[in-house]
């Protein structure tokens, strides 16, 4: 029985190892190949053999990515309007997530209603008037266009992120800091902000993840080339006729590699602010 | 505060009620000064007028491709979630690689795997071909196969939400629960239906609400996989099409048209899960 018993819970265990690997190989796979592309020499890109490391593995790719195209420029481009709309995103969110969380105001319930709604609006809901305005108001091709549409997107979010967190603080702290002569602004943001250090986290990391790799806004407003943000860029390398797989490959990389780095840090974090906020109506 | 109020009616209720107007009117680019309004024009011509493509087809897709992909993400996040949820060597190192399809740009996903599915160089075909000896699939090329590629992308990037979702569930459950179970000679199966599925449901309906409408409106992989539609537009669902229709044809209004309807079925599809998950809190 008991030898019986220590067999099945190897064979359990080998098995649950072996379900693991597969999936956590599924799940690797296509990096993988973005990496083993992006090593390839000029010309073995239309390869077709599956090998780990390409044979003459050779940094060429990321050498002419940062010397003979923009790449450079792209990624400037991209951080300034990550920047931008992360800062938009973390001042505004932070206020008027403090609003929601602590005034009873007239059309109160009806404005956390309408936030989490936004939630469910096609993308074209808003890009599309949005588009149209920018047109009659000439910022097309601005970055102040685009940093307008993603703050936009981003804020409900950030929003009602950072009222879930708030709810979680006590008042009795401002009413404390209001006793010691506190005006109701500066016990916001001397008390209750570095408290909210967390929710701010997520509110800034998710601004900047919307900005940082978003494509469809981006391909519709930016059309100068000069002021094209990563996403379009990258996209270009992929065009109908012949696609620059290797060029495609190294900058994937490099843009990823942040992304999924501060990703992997904060992801705990990110639950815990995705569940807090969907739970606490 | 007042400012984040101006800004918020300002970057989110003012487009909104513009894409009402809009979706009454008859605007595209040659009329942006000079559109009127002309009643319901544009849902009729949603509804009853044969489009290419076809409105009826495009929403069938549209839900093929909510429930499998929801299936899928629930399914296999669910059961990655059970077996980390065991005391087993290497845990945190499977559970980082199996979060890395989420952290990735889903623009980069998309555009990966679309290389993935190239009939010639893609390593899907070689996959096939080699290791399986079938005859290679045309992936991009025919409707079908290109819309199960768009599937399979989506699955792919969407399973590590709800494994991490589930997982946060499964901890929080006492062990003493199965314990008892154990005491009471259950067996696995008897105890994941009475004790693990009852206790994750309440989180994974607010979670499965939010994958539906994300998944309803992923507009990204559908574009960038079949290249916006490809072939001749056979692989588009609801929130591509509109994107299409709004930045290919520029046909502004009987895009907001659309897209108000996409809208209301999502709201009235939410307000079905909501009601579901307070019959859920209900019970329990």
């Amino acid at each position: 029985m008991a030898i019986h018993s220590t067999r099945a819970r190897l064979i359990q265990r080998t098995a649950t190892h072996a379900v693991l690997i597969v999936f956590a190989l599924i799940a690797v796979f296509p990096i993988w190949q973005v990496v083993n592309i992006s090593l390839r020499p000029g010309d073995q890109l239309l390869s077709t053999s599956l090998e780990f490391i390409p044979a003459q593995a050779a940094a060429s790719n990321y050498i002419r990515l940062f010397t003979e195209r923009d790449f450079l420029r792209w990624m400037g481009n991209s951080s300034l309007v990550s920047a931008a709309v992360t800062v938009t995103g973390v001042i505004f969110a932070s206020m008027a997530g403090y609003g929601f969380s602590r005034f009873r105001f007239f059309g109160r319930r009806i404005g956390l209603l309408s936030l989490l709604t936004t939630q469910m609006f096609p993308a074209t809901m808003l890009l599309l008037p949005m588009y149209i305005m920018l047109i009659k108001l000439g910022l097309i091709n601005t970055y102040l266009g685009i940093v307008i549409v993603y703050s936009a997107t981003a804020l409900p979010f950030c929003i009602w992120t950072m009222k879930g967190y708030y709810d979680t603080i006590p008042v009795s702290l401002e009413e404390a800091a209001r006793i010691d002569g506190c005006t109701q602004f500066k016990a916001f943001y001397k008390i209750i902000l570095p408290l909210a250090a967390p929710a701010l986290v997520i509110t800034a990391l998710f601004s900047f993840m919307t900005a940082w790799s978003e494509y469809l806004v981006a391909a519709q407003i930016l059309q100068d080339t000069t002021l094209w943000t990563l996403p379009v860029g990258l996209k270009s390398f992929e065009s109908s006729m012949s696609t620059e797989w290797g060029l495609y490959g190294a900058a994937s990389i490099v843009v990823m590699i942040p992304v999924v780095v501060l990703f992997l840090m904060l992801s705990r974090y990110l639950v815990s602010g995705l569940t807090l906020g969907s739970v606490k109506g | 505060m007042v400012p984040s109020f101006v800004l918020l009616a300002a970057v989110v209720f003012y487009p909104f009620a513009y894409n009402v107007v809009l979706a009454f009117a008859n605007m595209n680019l040659n009329k942006i000064q000079d559109w009127q309004i002309i009643g319901l024009r544009q849902f009729v011509k949603i509804f009853a007028e044969p489009t290419q493509p076809d409105f009826y087809a495009v929403f069938g897709k549209t839900v093929v491709w909510t429930l499998a992909n929801v299936f899928f993400h629930v399914v296999i996040g669910v059961f990655l979630a059970l077996l980390l949820n065991q005391a087993i060597r290497g845990r945190s190192m499977y559970r980082a690689l199996l979060i890395l399809p989420w952290a990735i740009p889903q623009y980069i996903v998309a555009l990966t795997w679309r290389g993935m599915f190239n009939y010639e160089y893609g390593s899907i075909n070689l996959i096939i071909t080699k290791y399986l000896g079938l005859p290679a699939v045309e992936w991009l090329r025919s409707p079908l196969e290109a819309f199960l590629a768009c599937i399979l992308t989506n699955v792919w990037l969407g399973f590590p939400f709800m494994m991490v979702v589930a997982l946060g569930v499964l901890q929080s459950i006492p062990q003493e629960l199965y314990e008892a179970a154990d005491i009471d000679g259950a067996s696995w199966w008897h105890k994941l239906r009475t004790i693990t599925l009852p206790l994750i449901r309440p989180v994974m309906i607010p979670a499965v609400t939010l994958g539906t409408i994300w998944t309803f409106n992923n507009v990204n992989i559908v574009w960038l996989v079949s290249n916006g539609g490809e072939p001749s537009d056979n692989t588009h669902i609801l929130v591509s099409f509109v994107y299409k229709a709004a930045f290919n044809f520029y046909s502004f209004s009987y895009a907001a048209a659309l897209s108000l309807v996409i809208f209301f079925l999502l709201l009235v599809l939410s307000m079905v899960f909501v009601r579901q998950s307070r019959a859920t809190e209900a019970a329990y």
